[in-house]
């Protein structure tokens, strides 16, 4: 395990290098579903946080337990337990953003970004290395969701957080906030940082 | 006759102007990692729509018979042990999630076996998405839909029954498949054509994927005007139709929140 990422490496490399939506493009039904608001997308993105984190330490705990061939549904059921815990703290204390959020709390189960995270670095390495990689990537995962969620708002609806922020003369653009938005927005959010990382490269 | 249409529009609702792929972006995975041919594209969809009925049945079951509240089985095991009024009390939904995804991740298992004993060559073009259908989005959706519809209605008449939930999934899966064959057909096009290249890629994917949702948008409406159609009414009736049909219009061109079910 010499050349084993670091837990500093592992947090580092979440947050943009290895930024989980934008340069390995996962995760995407909540990035598209919930990204029409800011406070629904970080809303989300605490969420993801809260269960990447969880999942990724009690994996990384049990990583010399697991069988081979098990190891997918002992990811997907452990993942589940605290997708359940989150759903329900949401019901109890945030009504009205766990019934705007509806169905895609409980897809949080079947995000790939999690799994992923599980495979690559929880069931091979201690729980400060999982828990630090949970960090990175959920403060990642934050960042793209906010990214998308922002211009959509601020296009679709003139407003920040529910507030104001373009004049009252903007037209908004009634499709950013509807589905097609979601995807022309990732479309060409994703091209700008791939056309920002080739930029980086040539240099 | 009235229930022939309820399932005539669930069918139509989720193949086309609830699309799973392109309105609840279920499913976004497959949809940008196996649209590159259109035959292996139709494979994957028949196989997500094999699975999602599959998956419906047994979520259907589970949730009739043993989660929702009063649901017979497990009324009948806590009653071994507990009084009655306190069996009749008892309500699992807070485990559909973990029951949920074992049945899927089972009955995956089972998929996988059969399509390697019969279909050879179709397991080895699957590869590796073949179990990574666990993982779709798409499936687990279907299941919590029809949970919401069973156990999530006030009113017990309105649960909907095996041919509703069955309905919505095979139809949902349809959709996915047809989402998927289309997308599939315009990348073999696209892989001709000069693309900017940061663009390449997923990002042109998203994009084409923009543009087909916003047709797919052209669907909306159809329901009531189908239900509209199909439902015999008195005047007063077609007054309260007419009426609600501009509020939803209404709503659908206000609406900042798709997000959100609306069967």
């Amino acid at each position: 395990m010499a050349d084993a990422p670091t837990p500093l490496e592992r947090f580092v490399q979440g947050i943009l290098p290895e930024n989980p939506v934008y340069r390995q493009v996962l995760g995407l039904c909540p990035t598209l579903a919930v990204t029409n608001g800011l406070n629904a997308a970080m809303t989300m993105a605490a969420a993801v946080a809260f269960v990447l984190f969880c999942a990724n330490i009690i994996t990384s705990l049990i990583r010399d337990l697991l069988k081979p061939h098990l190891r997918i549904v002992i990811f997907t059921l452990t993942i589940a337990t605290f997708v359940t815990i989150a759903d329900r703290f949401l019901a109890a204390y945030m009504y009205q953003m766990s019934k705007t959020l509806g169905p895609y709390i409980p897809l949080i189960i079947v995000n790939c970004l999690i799994i992923c995270r599980c495979e690559v670095c929880a069931s091979k390495q201690s729980p400060i290395h999982a828990g630090a990689d949970a960090l990175g990537q959920s403060i990642g995962f934050g960042l793209a969701l906010g990214s998308i969620a922002a211009v959509r708002e601020i296009l679709g609806t003139g407003m920040l957080f529910g507030i104001r922020v373009l004049p009252e003369i903007w037209p908004d653009w009634v499709v950013m906030v509807l589905p097609p938005g979601a995807f022309l927005t990732l479309g060409l959010l994703l091209g700008a940082v791939n056309w920002y990382a080739m930029r980086q490269q040539e240099q | 006759m009235n229930y022939v249409v309820d399932i005539l529009l669930i069918a139509v609702s989720a193949a086309l102007i609830n699309n799973f792929v392109l309105y609840y972006f279920v499913g976004i995975c497959p949809f940008i990692g196996v649209s590159r041919k259109v035959d292996m594209a139709f494979g994957m969809g028949c196989a997500v729509t094999f699975v999602i009925s599959i998956a419906a049945f047994l979520s259907w079951t589970i949730t009739t018979y043993i989660l929702k509240p009063g649901a017979p089985l497990s009324q009948w095991v806590a009653g071994m042990f507990v009084s009655p009024e306190m069996a009749a009390s008892i309500d699992l939904t807070i485990l559909c999630y973990i029951v949920y995804i074992f049945a899927i991740a089972s009955s995956v298992q089972f998929v996988e076996m059969y399509v390697r004993k019969f279909f050879p060559a179709l397991y080895k073009s699957f590869g590796v998405f073949l179990p990574l259908i666990t993982t779709n989005c798409a499936i687990l959706f279907a299941c919590l839909t029809i949970m919401s519809n069973v156990a999530g209605v006030d009113n017990p008449a309105d649960a909907w029954d095996l041919g509703r939930s069955l309905t919505l999934a095979v139809f949902g899966g349809v959709g996915f498949t047809i989402a998927i064959v289309i997308m599939a057909g315009i990348r073999e096009e696209l892989d001709l054509c000069d693309i900017p290249k940061p663009l390449e890629g997923a990002a042109i994917t998203l994009v084409v994927a923009g543009i087909l949702a916003l047709a797919f948008m052209g669907f909306t409406g159809v329901d009531s005007g189908l239900k509209k159609a199909l439902t015999p009414k008195t005047s007063e009736m077609v007054q309260a139709q007419v009426v609600r049909q501009q509020d939803q219009l209404a709503t659908i061109a206000l609406s900042s929140n798709p997000v959100g079910m609306h069967r």
